[in-house]
């Protein structure tokens, strides 16, 4: 009936809507998790005895929690928004998109009863089990079909770039998780996997550091293409360093894996391999991190009022921190100090709570409004509150974690005038505790801002629509 | 041809591929639609509401202003 504007596009806003709220309460619930179980390093009495909250299966649970319930959340919600308002047409396959939402809910609901229940395939986040992983390739498999069904029915000429790096890593994941979820079951819920020793490592680790280059970069940077340039209003700085960056970073993260996989039964060539395509990997991350901030040139005042712009933006520094912290990590005779440490925990937080958790956290609260038809969040305020809680807790964090990593690193490695060890491993132990309590301290601080983003979702969900005006501010 | 000469030659293939790319990218004649696609963000279509929707937006709109 609505015959006004006859070029108005039918969005479907629904699904968006629903992984945009799902994203905040798994951001709470993930990092809530995270915080019980750096709370438990601490004062290993928090696991009450109890098998289910021990720390070797909450674990798990945490990381599944934030990078497949909160990251990936985050991902379907704005590659379905980008895709849509980019191609000017409505997301293709209607229950699909639908099947997609509940599916993913699904499988991140197995997750939190079977992990703790200590079913695991022991594979670092790909610890589900085999009846899980079916339904996992089936919603991603969904997932491709109505993203790229869209891209097909596109209302446009071209493809903006960050549907190229949103189907880049739909299509990479899919890859990643069928190959490195080939098993043969034993019962229902217990599985071996086919390959043998170190091959089945060097899949593993394949797959292990493509879901952090893919699922946390690729697919993020997408989100970075589209809404650090709306949230600054200026297109984004070169459009044509893009497509170098793109076609750069797929082709080269795919070969970084052996690096978590240095001075093992891994053959030392291929360990040499991921090395050299590590240090190489550090080009196209700074050129998509320099495209991303220079997006703000000559708008650099935009960053004193708008603390959503300060959310993508630090998002992008920290972004080119990790990427250049990885690549130095990646270096064999660094990696002798730094493997197995808290440092390559450190590393691991500076790129998902500084980068992944604060790109996603700018986008969501950039959606929210225009999702609930409003303005703009609620509060503006508790948005900048969030942002200094976050960062804070993320400097203390990784603050901690590399003093206490590299501490641990030159305690290991000790050694006597008679080749004896200096320090015993409880001795590193013991001398770490200082900085676990840090590290708490800062994923209290996370948890808090999480907190407040969801009660300034749901104010501004709850609030009459269109009540709540965007905030003018002298430019 | 040995197993190590063809794998030379792809990587030289790839390495030809990439300076492709990059001069396709940087080519002046590409310049123009690449910076009409970069501001096509900003061309957005109008979002269609439901009429009720619309009507509650009208209606309410100066009714409560926002909380600070």
């Amino acid at each position: 009936m609505t015959t006004s504007n006859t070029s108005a596009v039918d969005y479907n806003f629904d699904v968006v809507r629903q992984f945009t709220v799902m994203t905040v309460i798994w951001g709470v619930v993930g990092t809530l998790v995270g915080v019980l179980i750096a709370a438990q390093l601490i004062w290993p009495a928090l696991n009450f005895d109890t098998p289910w909250l021990t720390y070797s299966r909450l674990r798990p649970l945490h990381t599944n929690a934030v990078i497949f319930a909160f990251g990936a959340s985050a991902l379907f919600a704005t590659s379905y928004y980008v895709v849509q308002r980019t191609c000017q047409t409505r997301l293709f396959g209607g229950k699909l998109a639908a099947f997609t939402f509940w599916g993913w809910q699904a499988v991140i609901v197995s997750a939190v009863v079977s992990l703790p229940l200590g079913y695991t395939s022991s594979k670092e986040y790909a610890e589900l089990e085999w009846p899980i992983d079916i339904l996992i390739a089936v919603v991603w498999v969904s997932y491709a079909i109505v993203f790229f069904g869209t891209l097909i029915k596109r209302k446009t000429s071209h493809i903006y770039v960050a549907n190229w790096f949103f189907g880049g890593f739909i299509i990479t994941v899919a890859m990643l998780h069928i190959v490195n979820s080939m098993v043969i079951p034993i019962s229902a819920m217990k599985s071996y996997s086919i390959y043998p020793g170190a091959i089945d490592a060097m899949v593993q680790w394949w797959y292990g550091h493509n879901a952090v280059g893919f699922l946390l970069t690729a697919g993020f940077l997408g989100m970075m293409y589209y809404f650090v340039p709306k949230q600054a209003e200026r297109p984004v700085y070169s459009y044509r360093l893009s497509i170098v960056h793109f076609w750069a970073l797929i082709s080269l993260y795919i070969w970084a894996g052996p690096h978590h996989l240095h001075y093992t039964a891994l053959p030392d060539w291929a360990q040499s391999v991921g090395m050299v395509m590590s240090i190489v990997l550090f080009l196209p991350s700074w050129g998509g991190m320099i495209n991303g901030i220079m997006t703000l040139s000559g708008a650099w005042h935009k960053l004193r009022h708008d603390p959503i712009l300060r959310f993508l933006i630090v998002s992008l520094s920290f972004y080119g921190m990790s990427t250049f912290e990885g690549p130095m990590m990646a270096i064999k005779s660094v990696n002798a100090l730094s493997h197995y440490t808290d440092w390559t925990v450190g590393h691991v937080h500076s790129g998902a709570l500084g980068w992944v958790a604060m790109v996603s956290i700018g986008a969501v609260y950039h959606l929210i409004p225009v999702l609930f038809n409003q303005g703009r969040m609620f509060s503006v305020r508790l948005i900048n509150v969030h942002f200094w809680l976050h960062t804070t807790g993320v400097v203390l964090y990784i603050v901690a974690m590399w003093i206490s990593g590299v501490m641990q690193g030159l305690m290991w490695r000790a050694v006597n005038s008679d080749g004896t060890l200096t320090y015993s491993f409880v001795e590193s132990l013991t001398a770490s505790y200082p900085f676990y309590f840090i590290r708490f301290v800062g994923g209290v601080f996370v948890v808090a801002g999480f907190v407040l983003m969801a009660y300034n979702m749901f104010k501004t969900i709850g609030a009459k629509d269109g009540s709540l005006k965007p905030i003018e501010t002298a430019a | 041809m040995d197993y190590g000469t063809l794998r030379g030659l792809f990587a030289l293939l790839i390495l030809a591929l990439f300076i492709i790319i990059v001069v396709w990218s940087y080519s002046k004649k590409r310049k123009s639609s690449f910076d009409k696609i970069a501001n096509s963000i900003f061309e957005e279509k109008d979002v269609k509401k439901d009429n009720q929707q619309n009507k509650d937006s009208d209606l309410k709109t100066d009714s409560k202003q926002e909380t600070k």
